[in-house]
Order: C-alpha cells, then structure tokens, then sequence
C-alpha cells in the first residue's frame, strides 16, 4: 500500500507538473535549477554523514559513558532538539564570527543541519539499541567478551537494522531541512528559485518544478533506503 | 564583551512583542493542521479507491517537499491566480497544511485502532454514518493520539522562524531586524534559542504529564469504555 501510494504520488505529481512546466517553456529555468539541486544534494549527504556519526557517539555516551560524557551528551540533545533549525543555523552563522571562528556557509550548513538531525537521531540509536534481546548481552557476556567488543560485534550489528527505517524519515527531513540554509546565502535550489524567480516572476513554473524536483529526491531516498533495508536485512530473518 | 546585558535588557521587549506573534502563528496553524488532518485523514481511509489513492498522494507530496518551499509557494503563486494573502496569512496556511499531513497519519492511527465491532454496533443501531463518526468513533479514537499529536504541536512551534523568511514579523525575523541595527548578533539569536529551548522543554514535559494522566484515565475508565 505504502510503495503503491507513493508510485502513484510520483507518477500524478511528474506528469502534473511536467504538464505546467512543458507548456510554459521550462527549459531555461532547469540548468540553473539543477545546479541548486547539486548543492541541495551536497549538503543532504554531508549533513547525513554528520549525522549518523553524531547519532551514534551522542547514543552510546548517553547510554554507557562516565557521568560527564552522558551529561554532555544529554545537553546536547536536548539543545539541538529543544530549538529550531533555522535558529542553530542561524546562531552558528552569524555568532560565531564573534568568537573569532570564520565558516564558510557550506560548512556551517553541513554542521547545523548534522547536528540537529544528529540529536534527532541519537534517540533513534538509544532506541534501537535498548530493543535488542537481553540475552544477546548475557551471552556476550556468559561467552567472557569485554563489555565494547560485545556491543560492536554483537549488538550494534542487530540494532543497525531496526535502525534504518526511522533513519530514512530523519535523511527526508534533513533533506527538507536543507531548503533552509538559502537563507544564510547558499545557492541551492531554494536559492535559485527565489532569485529566478525575482528576475523572470514565473513564479507558478519555477516553484512546481522545485517541488518535483525535492519529491524526487525524497522519493530516491526512500528507495534508497528500502533497499538497504532488504540488503542488511539478509540472513537475519532466521535468528529473529 | 561578548555578552552584554544591558543590551539584553534593551531589546527584551521587542523580543517579547515579537514571541506573541510566533504563539499566535503557532495556535492558528496547530488548529489548521488539526482539523485538516482530520480530514484528510478520513478521506484517506475512504472505500473509494478515486478519493483515497490521490488524498494519500497529496499527503504524501506535502510531507516530502520542504515547508519552506511550500511557505513560498502560497505567499508567491497564489497571487498568479488572484488569491492575495498577507504575509502572517499565508504562512500560517502553509504550516497547518504542511503539519495537517502529518497529523494525518496520527489520526488514521487512531481511527484505525478503534475495534471494528463499534462501527458494526453503529450499523446495528441505525445510527447514520456522521453520527457514528462524532458521537463514537471520534470521541474513541482522538485521546490515545493527544500525546502524538502534542509532539507535533511542539516540532510546528519550532518551524515558526520559517516565516521570517516571507517577512513575518515573529522572534526569528526581529532577532535578525536587531542584529543588523546593532551588529550584535550573539544576544538577540542566543535569546531566540534560549526561548525556543525552554518553551518546548516545558511543552514537552506537559506532554509527558498528559501522556500519563491518559493513561491512567483510559486503563480506569470509570466504566464508559
């Protein structure tokens, strides 16, 4: 039902839209549009990279650090979930040139964007984690394996796969999420909408083709992760 | 040097001003997206395969496009076709359409989850099919979700700084009109966080206490359920 809807989603709205686009002569708008894409692409893959890995320090100092790495990572999660994107985006762009450190827009974008999915995430890999089987810990340890072997060989391994379904939502986001960082000056694909859009007002065009083109991109992801899901979840079938 | 009260003192009560804005704009869209969720939520679970296969394409489209793209395209096209919206307007319409498709989902859950029997009891008892839905499905299906819902009360107050973008005068926008009247930035964005941050902090621990209040009231129903 799921993947049906969305078919049919994909097929309605690139049909609607190319039908809006093709009789109003879109062809001009697409190069430029497309490089925004590019960037918006970029900053997706860079801010999920970030993201994972601070997902995953955040979760296991959360979960199994010494008192001081568990407070901090609490604060931090409950920072960068507590407030909005565009307001950590916006205080690392513009405070923190005050304290001396100079980022280029890019980098902020990556960071802010890593981060807030980041936080996101941790609760995501706290989860998973803690909905491994008991047994699996007793038997690591019945079997005399150290306390950070047992957790990379035999538990992250089961919690990666409950992991990806809730990942793929929090990549989507992070992906809607990049839209924001036009606003700090990066020229992705919200940016050149806007700035097409102040100088040829096809306003209607440009607009559902940018729509498109994020649906597209969400669609890709979706799939994406779909298909890491029956690769990883190979052979695991049984044991469950 | 880096943080100076007096300046913190000096632009509080714009900022203040300012955070009734982000609130209103807040309840208005929450109250969009919650019946528009309801809605769409029983259009999508509809018999009609021609009503519910395009509302679960709409609500699929809305929930995978950015909101900021679709805050622009309601202040931007929908004056190509005469429909002029002030800014506060049309911002708050793109966050209750973008956050009514996720509570969508919320609802169906809930709908979904009360037991067939009482829409065969409602047949049995003649009862029409708005009746059966206002008077016992709705009042069955809607407390499980409150908490759910909650949440989504919570991540739509914190796309409020969206709206700076269309020129709405909310926290966001005034913290930026301040920091570029002064080039001081650290006060006023920080301000905006910290207010961000305990609000839904508190938001969320309300959450968490009817979670629990509900819980309690629907293990214990004193015999209405």
């Amino acid at each position: 039902m799921q993947l049906r809807s969305l078919t049919i989603c994909a097929i309605v709205f690139f049909t609607a839209g190319l039908a809006v686009a093709s009789f109003a002569g879109f062809r001009e708008f697409i190069p430029g549009l497309l490089q925004g894409a590019l960037i918006t692409i970029q900053i997706t893959i860079g801010g999920c990279i970030l993201a994972v890995i601070m997902a995953l320090v955040a979760a296991i100092a959360k979960m199994y650090g010494p008192w001081p790495l568990r407070w901090l990572a609490i604060a931090y999660i409950e920072v960068f979930r507590g407030t909005s994107a565009l307001v950590q985006l916006f205080w690392l762009f513009f405070v923190l040139p005050h304290f001396g450190i100079l980022l280029e827009p890019l980098t902020v974008a990556i960071a802010a964007l890593g981060l807030n999915v980041g936080a996101y995430g941790a609760e995501v890999v706290r989860g998973a984690v803690a909905a491994v089987p008991r047994g699996q810990w007793e038997a690591s340890v019945a079997l005399n394996m150290p306390r950070n072997l047992a957790l990379r060989r035999i538990i992250l391994p089961q919690a990666f796969i409950a992991m990806i379904p809730p990942w793929g939502n929090l990549f989507i986001e992070l992906l809607k999420a990049t839209a924001l960082v036009s606003l700090i000056t990066i020229s992705d694909l919200t940016f050149k909408a806007q700035q097409m859009n102040q100088t040829t007002f096809r306003t209607v065009e440009i607009f559902t083709i940018v729509l498109i083109m994020y649906l597209a991109i969400s669609i890709l992801i979706t799939v994406g992760m779909r298909a890491l899901e029956t690769v990883a979840a190979r052979g695991m079938a049984r044991g469950r | 040097m880096f943080w100076d009260w007096n300046y913190v003192w000096e632009i509080m009560p714009q900022l203040l001003r300012a955070s009734v804005v982000t609130i209103e704009a807040t309840l208005l869209g929450f109250l969009l997206a919650a019946v528009l969720g309801l809605v769409l939520a029983i259009l999508r679970m509809s018999k009609t395969s021609w009503i519910s296969v395009p509302t679960a394409a709409v609500v699929e489209f809305i929930r995978s496009t950015p909101v900021l793209i679709q805050i622009f395209f309601i202040y931007f096209v929908f004056p190509e076709f005469g429909i002029v919206l002030p800014a506060m307007v049309a911002g708050v319409i793109a966050l209750g359409l973008h956050y009514g498709a996720y509570c969508s989902e919320v609802y169906r859950a809930g709908l979904e989850n009360v037991p067939r029997g009482q829409w065969e009891a409602s047949t049995a008892l003649n009862l029409s099919p708005y009746i059966t839905f206002r008077d016992i499905i709705i009042p069955q299906a809607i407390p499980p979700i409150v908490p759910a819902l909650g949440n989504y009360l919570v991540a739509l107050f914190k796309e409020t700084p969206l709206l700076s973008a269309i020129a709405v005068l909310e926290l966001m926008q005034t913290a930026k009109i301040l920091g570029s009247q002064s080039f001081r930035y650290i006060e006023p964005i920080t301000l905006v966080g910290a207010f961000f941050l305990v609000m839904s902090l508190v938001a969320a621990a309300l959450i968490r206490q009817v979670e629990t209040w509900l819980n309690r009231s629907l293990r214990n129903p004193g015999g209405d359920r």
